[in-house]
């Protein structure tokens, strides 16, 4: 339901006083231009996050792409180490695919990094002790764990995004894990690509907040990341 | 989220709420009766657009960017319905399962996009099958008795769709309009989750395709040229990916083109689909 709305996870302190890159007198032009819909959600729903001594993602829009260059290097690590070591057997049209979803996400991750420049967060690491990479079932369900969470991810910063430019490198990234998705989905379990497991009852996929994704991909992440200055 | 609870909070912020709003008192009102997941999951939508029309925001070009979304979601349900009750067309078992699904999903969003439409204060385009040709004027003739040209062309519409919403996506950014915007990503994704199953589908039957797409490679002819036009561009935001580093050596073309989808503009996106009207 909170999917489609604004995300009120963005605390009264962030808003009010004004995070460190940001002037009280720009915080002051910012705010005029503020939906009733971010009022609303600061004054109704708030609840407490600030920095946590983490890695600063930012704000604005760098934050947000900052934001999915650390989703695109925790898939890219992860599909490396799956093809560094392929679980036994794995049939070669799997090895195939999967070689090739890996060498996306690395293109991704190293674009953001280019795009990003000075501004990009230092490499993630990672934690993949709960997976067994021997296992095809772990690995796949790892993976679509992944490329699910990465359309809702991308799904829910797009609203978020202030330059046109980076909401159509966005949109163009999304469909391609969806595409990822969808396959790894049906090597699972063939024909469930696009089930209710995904979608909701509009046959439209979900969009997550930064901090629902983060707290989800946290499992897999030991870099403590700190997004509390990224818009909402 | 509580809507009631957002309600009152507006109520505070600005007391005049329902002066802007009269006509719509009632749908606040109604707000907290409404139960069923369609209506709650097209709320955000009907709330949105009270918000523009009580604050003066506007919801110019929304509607017809909706509009034209709905248009293809048209085309691709007349498509599918058509398709999965043509006897002999489609094996039955997972391929006839599958073409059910997505048959069933794009009238979903048919429905959808009418609902969000009308929210908004405008009025949805309506199209019945006889409006349709999905030969194309004879481009494809056998498309309903060859099950090779059915997928082709279902491929096809697949992936043109989410060319198009993604070429519609910078149309509905602003403040006013996220909530149509996030809708539109979170429909723009399921179509490439059909394109993806579509291509395999394909895939097994011996086309030259994957999931993704390849450069301009269609797996299909000529007659898709223009579905395609563009998806060989490997420059990203200024970036050329083929110059990044990839795991073994620099990020391959083929990897470039196949990492990001390309956009089509909503002329572009017109060209293409109009032989498909009767």
């Amino acid at each position: 339901m909170t999917n489609t709305m604004n995300h009120p996870d963005d605390s009264v302190t962030t808003i009010i006083e004004p995070s460190r890159k940001q002037s009280r007198k720009k915080f002051l032009f910012n705010a005029g231009r503020f939906s009733l819909l971010s009022v609303v959600a600061v004054t109704a729903a708030c609840k407490k996050s600030s920095s946590n001594g983490g890695l600063d993602l930012g704000s604005g829009d760098i934050g947000i792409l900052n934001y999915a260059y650390a989703l695109e290097q925790l898939e890219a690590a992860f599909y490396i180490k799956v093809m560094a070591s392929p679980y036994s057997s794995m049939p070669a049209a799997e090895a195939s695919y999967l070689t090739d979803i890996r060498d996306h996400e690395v293109a991704h991750r190293e674009f953001f990094k280019a795009a990003l420049g000075s501004n990009a967060i230092s490499a993630l690491e990672v934690n993949f002790s709960t997976i067994d990479f021997t296992s095809r079932t772990s690995v796949l369900a790892t993976a679509k764990a992944f490329e699910d969470l990465g359309v809702t991810a991308y799904n829910g910063a797009g609203q978020l995004l202030q330059s046109a430019d980076y909401l159509l490198l966005a949109g163009k990234i999304v469909s391609v894990e969806a595409r990822h998705a969808a396959l790894i989905r049906d090597l699972i379990s063939p024909g469930s690509f696009a089930d209710n497991t995904a979608l909701d009852a509009n046959a439209s996929d979900m969009a997550r907040s930064p901090a629902d994704v983060l707290a989800i991909a946290g499992a897999y992440i030991t870099t403590k990341i700190d997004a509390s200055h990224l818009p909402s | 989220m509580n809507f009631q609870h957002i309600v009152s909070e507006i109520e505070k912020i600005d007391p005049e709420i329902y002066e802007r709003t009269s006509e719509r008192r009632a749908a606040f009102k109604n707000f907290g009766h409404i139960g069923t997941r369609f209506a709650l999951a097209a709320l955000p939508l009907a709330l949105g657009s009270i918000f523009q029309k009580a604050y003066g925001q506007t919801t110019t070009g929304v509607i017809g960017v909706l509009n034209f979304a709905l248009q293809l979601e048209y085309i691709e349900s007349n498509f599918y319905i058509k398709g999965v009750a043509t006897p002999g067309l489609i094996p039955a078992g997972p391929s006839l399962t599958a073409l059910t699904t997505i048959r069933d999903h794009e009238n979903t969003h048919v429905n959808f996009l009418r609902t969000a439409i009308t929210a908004a204060g405008g009025t949805p385009y309506t199209y019945t099958a006889s409006q349709f040709d999905f030969t194309a004027k004879g481009a494809f003739p056998d498309v309903f008795t060859n099950y090779n040209t059915f997928l082709a062309v279902a491929q096809a519409f697949e992936d043109t769709g989410v060319r198009a919403y993604k070429g519609q996506a910078g149309n509905l950014q602003g403040t006013a309009n996220r909530s149509y915007l996030t809708a539109a990503l979170n429909i723009h994704s399921v179509e490439a989750r059909h394109a993806s199953h579509v291509r395999m589908m394909r895939a097994a039957l011996g086309a030259p395709v994957k999931p993704w797409i390849t450069g301009i490679v269609s797996g299909i002819d000529s007659r898709t040229n223009g579905n395609y036009i563009g998806e060989d561009n490997t420059v990203q935001g200024g970036v050329n990916i083929t110059t990044l580093s990839g795991v073994n050596a620099n990020v391959t073309a083929s990897a470039a083109t196949e990492a990001f989808d390309e956009p089509l503009t909503k002329d572009q996106v017109v060209a293409l689909v109009t032989p498909f009207f009767a």
